[in-house]
């Protein structure tokens, strides 16, 4: 291979162990055309699929995407490596998202998936290849046409050239090229060869998401399709002890009311014709719950209760240096920090919703699903099938950030029990605003409390640190990730922090509280980076050194991405210079994902609320494919992340019952909360790509309350941010 | 049950449901124009904006039977001149990410555009202040209305 591109970040001998294993035949699977009969292209798609290319007789190349769009913008990212080393005429591309299959699991996984900012940088190399043997394939028919050797052939555009001015479109090969081998090996093209990867690119989706033609999940309409939504209990677990519908029954329009089990507890399934029926009947549906036996959680409690096992060690998580160090340090010299995070709902704009009809010996569901391969299994499991008879097409989703990725597929669960005992009717489950914010599956509520011991340098000498958090992973299908009692997700970003602290102690304690939880993009990272980042600020501080010179100085030598990050936002944000009054400049940086990130501010106090009027972000994400998507997903995922510095940004029960219920109790960023202007800036690399869906979430926090401290004095360690 | 006449984009449609429904979805499930989101059914989030009588309205909150005027939905708001200055911004801004809002966002837009074709920053804040997006696309929802203002007479 020529290509300079270095994959060992995806560990490249378990990525080809995997691929081979779990996806059999990945690399032959590509197919070129289908019999002429079946090229209208409002032909219904045949599923399951086998392919990521299709050449049309037309020229246009339907590249399959195997992954879920719900904003990352791999849809447009992904066809654009296939196309490009397949030399495709971009315009002629067609991106369609895969259905449920073996084939399109995620090479470094082994499920079908979205999560761990992993689509470009685990398929990066599967869709080079993909597109590098389709080429080399139609190479290879007009080599065998025009009597010559491939390698006296070049392409370009959709476009064979041989010797003699001799060419052939793509399009009128694909014939010949379905009848050739696939190649085995291929040479990739050296990035400086690259003619679509690394352009600005727009979207593929654009239009269609202006126009209103853009179909989501929720949009599907399937003929005879019934809407069914459930009653769930008040607390978590809870389950039914009688249903009074007398007042139901006689609504125009209602189907069926019935009982499901829940993933905890039970529920009262509403099946109507239309939503608005649905949903009076379920506003004048009488349930009595038994709630006896559940446990109430209650946040008021859960926070002493939290704050009380923080000053005690938890299980270890890390332990670096001398455990004892801090005993040598004075009193006067240590920092004790005690920070409290709240539950948080992802609330994606699209409620959560799954379609599913069953027809006995097979069933077919509609999902926008991030966990494909688990969700079909759930269905099929439900209904008694094998997942191979249930067909499962991924339907676009609006937003996630993690919610549409669940262990125990609750979501689609659900709708397969409802259409279980309509068989032969699709039905569409529909999560309302209200049981989306009240229906947990939050980013888990922590309490950290860190002792610092500052040396006489002023640099941290000695820190101690406890987190205390329910663990997203136990008992999940992912447990495997808890690692002798220390759920990874819970302590990354500080137990891998790239800051050089020689003696570091880290433990965490995971209480067990009946609230589901669930990742909520960039996971631990969102309260880990909060207290990283807002603690080394403090010791810059208190050091009275310049913070990204604090930073720079306490990174470790091999912390090059966060090095090269502090060095391009220095150059390009002009943070220092002399801001107007009331206004003060904050900064934070971050590596997660493998991307590494840093962020400052500028921020003023507008009616007690923080103002922020621009933000200066860089970025080292290794190859940017597509610079443009790369600056979407920084400037909306920093405003992602000001999610958690919301007056009412947290998600509070009281006697187990959730006290919030839609956008009027949980009030994301709106317009006015985040920055005014975002300009984003990338280190040029040709190193492999990594992600760019999370990363951008971690950093702003910290940076806007560092910023505030300039402003007010104050340290901010409570979230959400009630007062200023 | 009862019947309604409604102008939807120009066209006359008759829909027989309960009167308390709200206008969302007798577009949706009714008409089958799905271009107009459900986001919250409390008029909180923005994504189910549609013009009724050139009005920027939330359809969730409104029940059918208080319509008064001809509604104008992200399906037919680019037949206006504005509507479509401000549509072809937004793909020219690259602004959509999701898309799931996007549909309530450039409905606002327009209705800020057509009472105030030179908005200030702080026109902006005040007519998308209701409009949430949850990726955040807020900053190119700004350069696409400037943009889209260059266009409008």
């Amino acid at each position: 291979m020529r290509t300079t591109l270095k994959t060992e970040n995806l560990n490249r001998r378990s990525f080809i162990r995997l691929t081979t294993a779990a996806a059999g035949g990945l690399m032959i699977s590509l197919y070129l055309d289908k019999p002429a009969a079946a090229q209208q292209s409002q032909q219904p798609k045949v599923y399951p699929p086998d392919a990521f290319v299709h050449v049309r007789r037309d020229g246009h190349i339907v590249i399959t995407v195997n992954r879920l769009e719900f904003g990352q913008g791999v849809q447009t990212s992904l066809p654009m490596i296939l196309a490009d080393e397949m030399d495709a005429d971009w315009a002629k591309v067609i991106a369609e998202l895969a259905p449920a299959a073996d084939v399109y699991k995620d090479p470094l996984f082994g499920i079908q998936m979205v999560g761990g900012s992993g689509s470009i940088a685990h398929s990066f190399q599967q869709y080079r290849e993909l597109g590098a043997k389709t080429r080399a394939m139609l190479v290879a028919a007009a080599a065998d046409r025009w009597k010559v050797t491939p390698d006296q052939c070049r392409t370009e555009n959709s476009i064979v050239y041989g010797p003699g001015n001799r060419l052939a479109h793509y399009a009128e090969l694909v014939d010949a090229a379905a009848r050739k081998p696939v190649p085995e090996k291929v040479t990739l093209k050296n990035p400086s060869e690259f003619r679509i990867i690394g352009k600005r690119t727009p979207r593929l989706d654009s239009q269609s998401k202006c126009d209103g033609s853009q179909k989501f999940g929720l949009d599907l309409d399937l003929p005879g399709m019934k809407i069914a939504l459930v009653a769930r209990p008040p607390v978590f677990g809870g389950r039914v002890k009688s249903i009074d519908d007398g007042d139901v029954r006689s609504l125009d329009g209602v189907r069926n009311v019935f009982e499901i089990p829940l993933a905890k507890g039970s529920g009262v399934a509403i099946v109507a014709d239309r939503f608005w029926t649905a949903k009076q009947a379920r506003d004048r549906l009488k349930i009595d719950w038994d709630l006896a036996g559940v446990e109430h959680p209650d946040t008021v409690q859960l926070l002493a209760r939290y704050k009380q096992l923080a000053t005690t060690d938890g299980t270890v998580a890390l332990t670096r240096g001398d455990a004892k160090a801090m005993d040598r340090i004075p009193r006067a010299d240590r920092i004790i920090a005690e920070y409290e995070f709240p539950y948080l709902a992802h609330a994606p704009m699209e409620p959560l919703n799954a379609t599913v009809k069953f027809e006995g010996d097979k069933a077919e569901a509609w999902v926008p699903s991030q966990f494909q391969t688990m969700d079909q299994m759930a269905v099929a499991e439900v209904l008694g099938l094998k997942p191979e008879q249930v067909t499962f097409h991924t339907e676009f989703a609006g937003g996630g950030f993690g919610r549409r990725a669940t262990t125990d597929s609750h979501v689609p669960r659900e709708a397969a029990l409802i259409a279980k005992r309509l068989r032969g009717t699709p039905v569409k489950l529909i999560w309302s605003r209200e049981d989306d914010v009240r229906g947990g599956y939050y980013r888990p509520m922590h309490v950290h409390r860190v002792e610092v011991g500052v040396g006489p340098d002023g640099m941290p000498a000695a820190w101690r640190h406890v987190i205390v958090g329910q663990s997203i992973l136990a008992g999940t299908p992912f447990a495997m990730m808890v690692k002798n009692g220390v759920d990874e997700t819970a302590v990354e970003g500080t137990k891998d922090t790239s800051y050089d602290i020689a003696n570091f102690y880290l433990t965490v304690h995971h209480p067990t509280v009946n609230v589901p939880v669930l990742w909520w993009r960039s996971v631990g990272h969102t309260h880990n980076a909060f207290v990283m980042e807002t603690l080394i600020d403090e010791l810059a501080s208190r050091a009275k050194v310049d913070p990204i010179a604090y930073r720079r100085k306490l990174l470790k030598p091999d912390a090059k991405k966060l090095q090269s990050v502090l060095d391009l936002l220095d150059e390009k944000s002009g943070w220092r210079k002399t801001l107007p009054k009331g206004r003060a400049a904050g900064i934070a940086c971050h590596e997660c994902f493998e991307t590494a990130v840093a962020c400052a501010v500028e921020v003023s106090l507008e009616n007690k609320r923080p103002r922020i009027h621009r933000a200066t972000v860089a970025v080292n994400c290794g190859l940017a494919v597509n610079p443009l998507t790369v600056e979407s997903q920084f400037q909306g995922g920093l405003g992602f992340g000001l999610t958690q510095l919301m007056a009412h940004g947290a998600i509070t029960l009281k006697d187990g019952r959730v006290e919030q219920r839609n956008f009027d109790g949980y009030t994301p960023p709106y317009i006015a909360d985040a920055p005014m202007t975002i300009e984003v800036h990338i280190v040029p690399s040709t190193e492999a790509p990594t992600g760019c869906g999370e990363p951008p979430v971690p950093v702003i926090s910290p940076a806007v309350v560092n910023a505030l401290s300039k402003l007010t004095g104050k340290r901010y360690r409570t979230l959400p941010l009630e007062s200023v | 049950m009862a019947t309604y006449r409604l102008n939807v984009n120009g066209s006359q449609k008759t829909v027989d449901v309960d009167p308390s429904t709200p206008l969302l979805w007798v577009l949706r499930e009714e008409l089958k124009l799905t271009g107009t989101k459900y986001g919250c059914g409390i008029s909180a989030c923005g994504a189910c904006t549609v013009h009724v009588g050139g009005v920027a309205t939330r359809s969730c909150v409104v029940p059918v039977s208080l319509i008064g005027g001809p509604i104008v939905t992200i399906e037919g708001v680019g037949n206006d001149p504005v509507g479509r200055a401000v549509q072809n911004a937004w793909v020219e801004k690259d602004v959509v990410q999701c898309g799931y809002c996007q549909s309530g966002q450039i409905m606002s837009a327009v209705a800020l555009l057509k009472a105030t074709p030179k908005p200030t920053e702080t026109n902006i804040e005040e007519s998308m202040g209701g409009n949430l997006c949850r990726c955040a696309t807020y900053v190119r929802i700004r350069e696409a209305i400037m943009s889209a203002s260059q266009q409008v007479k």
